[in-house]
This record gives C-alpha cells, sequence and structure tokens, in this order.
C-alpha cells in the first residue's frame, strides 16, 4: 500500500508522518500521535466521538483520509487546555455536570468550542443544532447545553 | 488541595475524574497501549438465524501472511453463564442467531484479521427459526436448546427441559377468579415492547494475554471484573488466582458490559497465541447484533377496581423474548415475575413471567432489568382504569401506590419509602391540577393549531434484582500526608460511583473530602471483591462496606491516640483531619501518624503504625421464594420508587411528537450527592424518552436491518426535552448508608408509558406496541379520521 508524507500541524506543534492512503486521521491521532483523546466510536461519523478541528472546521475525523489533512491545521481535545488550566467550556462542564462516562465529552467540546468561536452568543436552540452529530447517552445533553451556555456567558470558549 | 470540603454526604461536591475526562487524559480500554507484540482477533459470526454447523475449514484462513491462529468450537469446548450456563464459547453443533461466533482468527493487524475472517468456510444445515416469544413457548415451536434439562442453574431460576421456556415464574396472591366480580372496571389488554440496545457511545472492547505460565490478564471494559474473572475462570477452567481481569473506566454500560458478553472470545483466543496479548474491538455494527440487547416483551395484563378506585385484582403473563441465550435474561423474567403488579397495593394476583429462547440477539441486563417492559402495560391500564370510574390519574395512584410497612404481593413488608410524596411532587411540577377536566383553569394551549397537548403521569418500583447474597469489600489507606486512598471492585461507569465513595469515606473517617483518592482502574489482582457494577446496588452495597472500611480505621486511629492522651476513646472525634479530644480539647493531626503511629513518653518506644481499615457488606436476609406461589419473608433487599410526568405536543399534520417537559421525583433514601441525583434523573429521562422510540428490526430471516447508529436512532440534542425537572425525595433505608438506596435505572422505567398516556390525553388514542413513531402516530390519526 501506498504511503505518503505529510506535514500537519497537531495541537500547535508541526508532525511530519508517512501515512498510508487508507488511513483515517483518526488512526493518525489515535495510533501514531497517541491522541488518545481522540474517541472512536463507530468508525462511520455517526456518533461524533471522534470529533476535531481541521482548520477550525468540526469535522468527524474518522472520515477524513491523513493525507487530506497534509497541510492542516488539527486541534484536537488535547489542545484545548494549556499549562495546567481549562479552558472556561472546560470549566463550565465540570462545573454543571456536563459529563458522565466521558467518552463523548472530548468530541463534545471539540463541538462547542467550534460554535463558540463562531458565535460567541448561541441561543439554545444554535447550541442543540451544534452538538446534533455528537451523540451522548448519559447526560439528556441539557447539562451539556446549560455548561455552553454559562461559557459563553464567561465570555467564550 | 486549595479548597476542603468538610462532611461531605449529602453535597454537590465536584465529579471524581471530571478533569480527566474534559482534557482527554481519562484512558478507556481502547486508549490502553500494549506494544508491537499485539495482535488482533476478529470473530466469524454466524449468516443464519439457527443453523447446525456441519464444518469449519480455516486452512484458506491460515494462510494468509499475518493470520497467526484460528480458534473454533473444536478448540474451546466450553459453555459460559450467569445464572444458566447455556452459551457455547464458540458454536460447536449449532448457532441459534445472526452474528454467533463460530470461530475467532487471531493475526498481526485488524485489517489482516478481517480478511481472513472471510476466509473461514463454514458449512451450515439451516433450521427453522423463531422470533416471537409467545409462538417461541409453544410446544411445537423449533427447539433452540435441546440439552437445556443438562445444563447447570441457579437453584432459584426454573427452566422447562424440552421447550423454549428458560425460566418460569409463578406468582399467586389471594384469588383472582372471585374478585372480578367485584370490580367495577376491567381493562384487559396485551402490549409488546421490541428488543432495543444500551448503546454506549464507547464499543465493547478486551485484550487478553495468556502467558506461558497460566498467568491470564483481561483488559476490558466492564461493569463487571469479578464476575467476569468467576464466569471465565469457570468456563475455560482458570484457577480464580491466575486470572487477573483490569477494567478502566467504562464508556456507558447500562448494563450491556454486565456479566460476559465477548470478554471470553479475547481470552480463549489469547489461549492460542500465549504470550501475545490479543485485542478484540467490535464494530459498531457487532455492538448491536454481537453483545447484547434488551429482551424484547409480549405482556397479556388485565386489572380490575371497584367503583371507588380500589384495585382489585390483576392477571398477568409476560413471554420476555430471552434471545438465543439467557444466562442472564433469566433473572430479567424472575425480577419480572416477583414485581409483576409495579408499584401496586393489589389483593388478588395471578401472574406468569417466561423467559423465552428466540433466534435473536441475547437479551440480557439493560436500565431497568425488566422493569420499563412491564410497566408499559401496567401504567397505561392503570390510567384506562381511572378514567372509566371517573377519578383523576394521580388520584388513582396515590390511593393504590404501595406504602411502607404494607404487605406486597411476595409477602415481604414493603420497605421505607414515599410514593405518594413523589407523585405530589411531579403533579405539582408539571402543573397536572391546572388543566384536568373540570378544573377551573383552562388547558394550556398548544404552540399551534394543528397541534394538541397532553399531560401524562406514570409511577414505578424497581429492587435490586440478583442472587441473594452479592458482597461488596473495602479498603481505606491512609498515606504519610493523611490523603487516604479507597480500594473498591465497583465500577465508575458514569454514574458517579468514585465520587460517592470519596464522599462516603470522607465523612466517615473526618477528613476532607479532597483528601480521598478511589484506587483505579479497578484490578481483580489488588481491589477488594465486588459482584458487580449492576442493579442499583453500589451507592447501597459498597457505601456500607467502605463506610465500614472507613469506620474500622477510624477507629484504629482512635485508639491510639486515646492511649498516647490517656484519654477514653468515647471522649475523642475526627474532624477535619484532626482528632480533637471533647474533653481535653486536644487536638492530633492525622498527617504521619497514620503511618509512624505516635511516641510514647520520652520516646520509650512507639504505639501504632499504618492505618488500613477494611470492611465488608452483604446482604443476609433474603429467602427464597415458593416454586408455587413466589411467597416468601422477604424476596429481595429493598425497593426504590418514584413518578413521572410529561408534558408533550402532537403535530397531527405529521405526527411528530416534541416532549416539551419531563418532571421526574425519585425516592432515594438520602441523596449522598444531590446534584449527581439529578444527573442521574435527567439522563435517564432523556434515555427513556429515547427508548420509547428504539427498535431492533429484523427481516424474516432473523437478520438485522438496522444496526448502525443511522438506522438505530437514539435521541439526540434537538430531540431532548425543553426542561426536566427533578425533586428528590428522602425516606431513610435501614440499611444503606445514611439511608440511601440507588436510582441510577429508577430513572428511565415509566418515562414511555408516562409519554403513551401524554399522547392519549393530547389526542385520545392508544398505542400499546413499541416503538413509537411519528409514522405510526400519523396513521392511527388518519384511521380515525377515516372512521368518521
Amino acid at each position: 500500500m501506498a504511503t505518503h508524507s505529510i506535514t500537519v500541524t497537531v495541537n500547535g506543534g508541526k508532525e511530519y508522518l508517512d501515512v498510508p492512503s487508507s488511513m483515517t486521521l483518526l488512526e493518525m491521532l489515535r495510533g501514531k500521535l497517541a491522541l488518545t483523546g481522540v474517541k472512536n466510536g463507530c468508525s462511520a461519523g455517526e456518533c461524533g466521538a471522534c470529533t476535531v478541528l481541521m482548520n477550525g472546521e468540526p469535522v468527524n475525523s474518522c472520515m477524513v483520509l491523513a493525507v487530506e489533512a497534509d497541510g492542516a491545521e488539527i486541534v484536537t481535545v488535547e489542545g484545548l487546555a494549556h499549562d495546567n488550566r481549562l479552558t472556561p467550556l472546560q470549566e463550565a462542564f465540570v462545573e454543571h455536570n456536563a459529563v458522565q462516562c466521558g467518552f463523548c465529552t472530548p468530541g463534545v467540546l471539540i463541538s462547542a468550542h467550534a460554535l463558540l468561536e463562531r458565535n460567541p452568543d448561541p441561543s439554545e436552540q444554535e447550541i442543540r443544532q451544534a452538538l446534533v452529530g455528537n451523540l451522548c447517552r448519559c447526560t439528556g445533553y441539557l447539562r451539556i447545553i446549560e455548561a455552553v451556555q454559562a461559557a459563553a456567558e464567561r465570555g467564550g470558549a | 488541595m486549595n479548597e476542603f470540603t468538610s462532611n461531605p454526604v449529602g453535597k454537590s461536591v465536584p465529579r471524581v475524574a471530571a478533569y480527566d475526562k474534559v482534557t482527554g487524559a481519562a484512558t478507556f480500554i481502547d486508549d490502553m497501549q500494549f506494544g508491537p507484540g499485539l495482535y488482533y482477533g476478529r470473530l466469524v459470526r454466524s449468516p443464519h438465524a439457527h443453523a447446525l454447523v456441519k464444518k469449519v475449514d480455516a486452512s484458506k484462513a491460515l494462510e494468509l501472511p499475518g493470520v497467526k491462529a484460528v480458534v473454533t468450537g473444536q478448540d474451546v469446548q466450553a459453555r459460559i453463564g450467569l445464572y444458566l450456563i447455556d452459551r457455547p464459547v464458540f458454536a460447536t453443533d449449532r448457532v441459534r442467531v445472526v452474528g454467533d461466533p463460530v470461530a475467532g482468527v487471531i493475526a498481526t493487524s485488524e485489517e489482516i484479521a478481517e480478511e481472513a475472517a472471510q476466509l473461514v468456510v463454514v458449512e451450515y444445515e439451516e433450521l427453522p427459526a423463531v422470533f416471537d416469544p409467545v409462538e417461541a413457548a409453544r410446544p411445537d415451536a423449533p427447539l433452540l436448546h435441546p440439552d437445556l434439562g443438562e445444563y447447570q442453574v441457579a437453584n432459584f431460576i426454573f427452566p422447562e427441559p424440552g421447550t423454549n421456556i428458560s425460566e418460569h415464574f409463578k406468582l399467586r396472591k389471594g384469588d383472582v377468579e372471585p374478585a372480578w366480580a367485584g370490580c367495577a372496571a376491567i381493562v384487559e389488554d396485551t402490549f409488546r415492547l421490541p428488543q432495543i440496545q444500551h448503546v454506549p457511545i464507547e464499543p465493547h472492547a478486551a485484550v487478553a494475554l495468556w502467558e506461558q505460565t497460566g498467568q491470564v490478564t483481561l483488559w476490558t471494559s466492564s461493569q463487571s471484573p469479578f464476575a467476569q474473572r468467576d464466569l471465565i475462570a469457570q468456563s475455560l477452567d482458570i484457577p480464580h488466582g491466575n486470572l487477573r481481569v483490569i477494567s478502566p473506566y467504562v464508556g456507558g454500560g447500562f448494563g450491556g458490559k454486565a456479566g460476559v458478553s465477548m470478554e471470553v472470545y479475547a481470552v480463549a483466543m489469547a489461549r492460542a497465541v500465549k504470550g501475545h496479548p490479543v485485542k478484540l474491538r467490535l464494530t459498531r455494527e457487532e455492538e448491536f447484533i454481537g453483545t447484547t440487547v434488551r429482551q424484547s416483551l409480549v405482556a397479556h395484563t388485565k386489572i380490575g377496581c371497584d367503583a371507588e378506585g380500589n384495585l382489585l385484582a390483576m392477571e398477568t403473563e409476560y413471554y420476555f423474548g430471552g434471545g438465543a441465550y439467557n444466562d442472564y435474561g433469566v433473572n430479567i423474567a424472575r425480577a419480572a415475575g416477583y414485581s409483576c403488579t409495579g408499584p401496586y397495593d393489589i389483593p388478588n394476583v395471578k401472574g406468569d413471567s417466561y423467559c423465552v429462547y428466540t433466534n435473536q440477539p441475547i437479551g440480557s441486563a439493560m436500565r431497568g432489568f425488566g422493569m420499563p417492559e412491564i410497566h408499559w402495560g401496567i401504567e397505561q391500564i392503570i390510567d384506562q382504569l381511572a378514567d372509566r370510574i371517573g377519578m383523576d390519574a394521580a388520584e388513582f395512584r396515590r390511593r393504590n401506590c404501595v406504602k411502607t410497612g404494607q404487605t406486597i404481593l411476595t409477602g415481604m413488608k414493603m420497605t421505607p419509602i414515599d410514593l405518594v410524596a413523589c407523585i405530589d411532587k411531579v403533579t405539582q411540577a408539571i402543573g397536572w391540577d391546572d388543566d384536568r377536566r373540570g378544573a377551573a383553569r383552562p388547558r394550556p394551549r398548544p404552540s399551534a393549531p394543528h397541534k394538541k397537548r397532553g399531560k401524562g403521569i406514570a409511577i414505578m418500583w424497581k429492587a435490586p434484582a440478583m442472587p441473594p447474597n452479592p458482597g461488596s469489600s473495602a479498603i481505606v489507606r491512609f498515606n504519610e500526608d493523611a490523603t487516604v486512598n479507597v480500594e473498591i471492585g465497583a465500577q465508575e461507569l458514569g454514574q458517579g460511583a468514585f465520587t460517592v465513595m470519596a464522599q462516603i469515606a470522607a465523612q466517615a473517617l473526618g477528613v476532607p473530602y479532597e483528601w480521598v483518592r478511589i484506587s483505579a482502574p479497578v484490578d481483580t489482582r489488588y481491589s477488594p471483591y465486588e459482584w458487580q457494577t449492576v442493579a442499583s446496588r453500589i451507592t447501597w452495597t459498597t457505601g456500607n462496606a467502605v463506610k465500614a472500611a472507613a469506620e474500622d480505621a477510624r477507629g484504629q486511629i482512635l485508639e491510639i491516640v486515646a492511649e498516647h492522651w490517656d484519654e477514653d476513646v468515647s471522649d475523642l472525634d475526627i474532624k477535619n483531619g484532626k482528632v480533637v479530644s471533647y474533653k481535653s480539647e486536644r487536638e492530633q493531626p492525622l498527617q504521619n501518624m497514620v503511618i509512624y503511629g505516635l511516641p510514647n513518653e520520652d520516646f520509650e518506644g512507639w504505639k501504632g503504625g499504618p492505618i488500613v481499615g477494611h470492611g465488608k457488606f452483604m446482604p443476609t436476609y433474603v429467602t427464597n421464594l415458593d416454586f408455587e406461589t413466589g411467597q416468601g419473608a422477604r424476596a429481595v433487599v429493598h425497593y426504590t420508587v418514584g413518578a413521572q410526568a410529561v408534558d408533550l405536543e402532537v403535530d397531527t399534520e405529521t405526527g411528530q411528537i416534541e416532549i416539551l417537559k419531563i418532571a421526574s421525583a425519585y425516592d432515594v433514601g438520602k441523596a449522598i450527592n444531590p446534584d449527581l441525583v439529578l444527573t442521574q434523573i435527567e439522563g435517564g429521562a432523556v434515555h427513556g424518552m429515547s427508548s420509547a422510540f428504539e427498535a431492533l428490526r429484523f427481516d424474516e430471516q432473523g437478520r438485522p436491518l438496522n444496526p448502525s447508529l443511522v438506522d438505530y436512532r437514539i435521541a439526540t440534542s434537538v430531540d431532548a426535552p425543553g426542561e426536566i425537572h427533578g425533586d428528590i425525595v428522602e425516606t431513610p433505608l435501614e440499611d444503606g448508608p445514611w439511608g440511601a438506596r440507588g436510582v441510577g435505572e429508577h430513572v428511565m422505567v415509566q418515562t414511555a408509558p408516562a409519554i403513551a398516556n401524554a399522547i392519549n390525553d393530547a389526542i385520545g388514542i392508544r398505542f400499546n406496541d413499541l416503538p413509537l413513531s411519528a409514522e405510526k402516530v400519523f396513521m392511527a390519526l388518519q384511521k380515525r379520521e377515516g372512521k368518521k
């Protein structure tokens, strides 16, 4: 199988990687870079657990080939907090108990982060729409919506 | 440790591990690294619902480079099961469901394993299959388990060899036949529920390593590390002490990761390639067909009451579609049998609850364990009875619901609860009395002319369904700085068990919550025994064990200090991490002394030593029930009860149902962490709502039609109700820690019938069969219009 040399910026750092043609961005992040905060829930673009930012837009990383990320900027859940300081969004998720089992949480955080970056004052309906691709079986979503609203009030993602 | 929370029981302290979970640092099974020696497993699954296995030929698969071994039923002649050992690890002579594992392929990569699995040639001889539990229970139905009479079975489960009935529970109280004559209203109907799936967002995965020495390690996402150790050790003939099960955080369980489902395959495959860990990770499609599901149910139920609204008699038959193997499911039918009335005091009851083999995915534990299934019909009939005699549905429930101290259907005394208070809370929260027929205030208007608005109520009960004597144990260890490590075998599934156990330990020790660490992951080599994290039992049973362990440690500390100060232990206490004397007002910080002890006067020797407390809890009072009547002194440990009310709109042009609000109230005895209780209430309400619209669908050959998250939809952020109101009622349980009992499963039990009752309130149409759908509602509206 053919491999490709790609350059990709992940959480602010440049990575030079050789990736097979068929490797997904999800497999690359988890397998080559050990960014296991990015979760694999379905490998089919149906659950949103693998959501990452690609050039600022949330994507299901299981539906993107690694070669397509050549030259792109990727942000995963590991790239949100800096120097042991949680982002306002992460803080709000903790305070509002918007986390239960935590498996969907990384993808939800990325989708919510992207929403607040493009719309710092979203309505409840806009939050619900932004998270529709992120399935959560534990929380019932309302705490997640509350947490996103709280982060917005605190000044953003 | 900047902030200290003293006396944390009853306080909504922050959740353990929340930081790890929002930063991506929390480790789940699929995140663990096993190095370049790791092999990958893939299961070869049956394409037929019922067939004889004539021949398995793995020669082509073994020729593929990278394939290390293929394991079949010839290599692993073993059965496994919790209450009824009916499941072959790999099919030997027959397959009983589409997806039944026939062989396991082990290779150096997932891709090669998948390719090789397709090269294993299996010859089948198809057999007639049966899918409906009532049909399957008939004497002439195709038989799934001709050897049923030879299977090992727990002494409280009663299979009927020669049939597909794996359990028959009989409940007989009073005499129903003469009671019908005294009824002013009788409602009799049939209700059907399909199989549904847990859909944890984390798929099942397991890694096993079988070393040359005979030491076996299994890493798994599990609610039941100890039960898995026990069942796999027995099945594969491994000494318990040689089998180590390690289970990191669980990414959603809901019963689907209870007992053993796919984990035994990883172990059986690892035996073929000793020294190499073997990883088996299920695809989302396999999640639907190759793990376990909630059983289907056909319920024939008849209930009657007198003109004053007193329930007089109930007769019911429950046929649970248990799927191909009922090793766990038999106890669901039993639980549905001994709780068959729902939360009602009915003097005359005849109940028969059957678990029946069908050629479908394996029915097993799912949040509610039989209770959502039976409440679906009961709670709709109760509404109809109230309507027939002209009584308000909430008032009818207040009158008839179980109350503390009553002798319930099995003959046991009802443990302390206040279900009337739960009904009061939800009716208030939903505005129930504002808009009943004849009420002064008008009903709230729907949001558009083509929409109809309605409210519904439903109540529930559920007892932990388990063997009579499942145990828990805990160890509390101090560190030099007086931080505490608490070891438990109970698992964190997202329900908050670790947080609650840390609160209980801190409270019982007298140290701040922030000083307590729960030792994770659960590891059967180091963690003390726990039966399983199921049955909403952990707060109660493990809570008792942790409290006992903490009290043991506390007692050891107080004895040392009392001797040191020459005071009575009874004058001492531990407050905020210091021993204090109420008599002399002296203080002794716990730091260091909990490891090094305290010196005698002038350092003439020392007293004390490292403090390790241990505790256990096991209910000792549950009795057997009579086989013919289901009667006995104590059927269960206790019941948790609750009420829900729903406010919704039905769009008469599309059939769409929009849930505006769900109000829930549960009697948890004591909320150790009130906000965590509320998060269970909220998440459960949405899970319950979602379950009313879910169904696994099969074609006529039993092949699954919707094993994906696109075709099997679960509730999303746009489906969740606008509002979920939660209320906590606290009637202490006699043997719960600070009176606490569980609530994790109860929160979704009666949501579906509450929705059905609200739909009936809105449009005057009842739906006896799940799933609900916009199409079904629309067609029912059309049908009614056509009749006019």
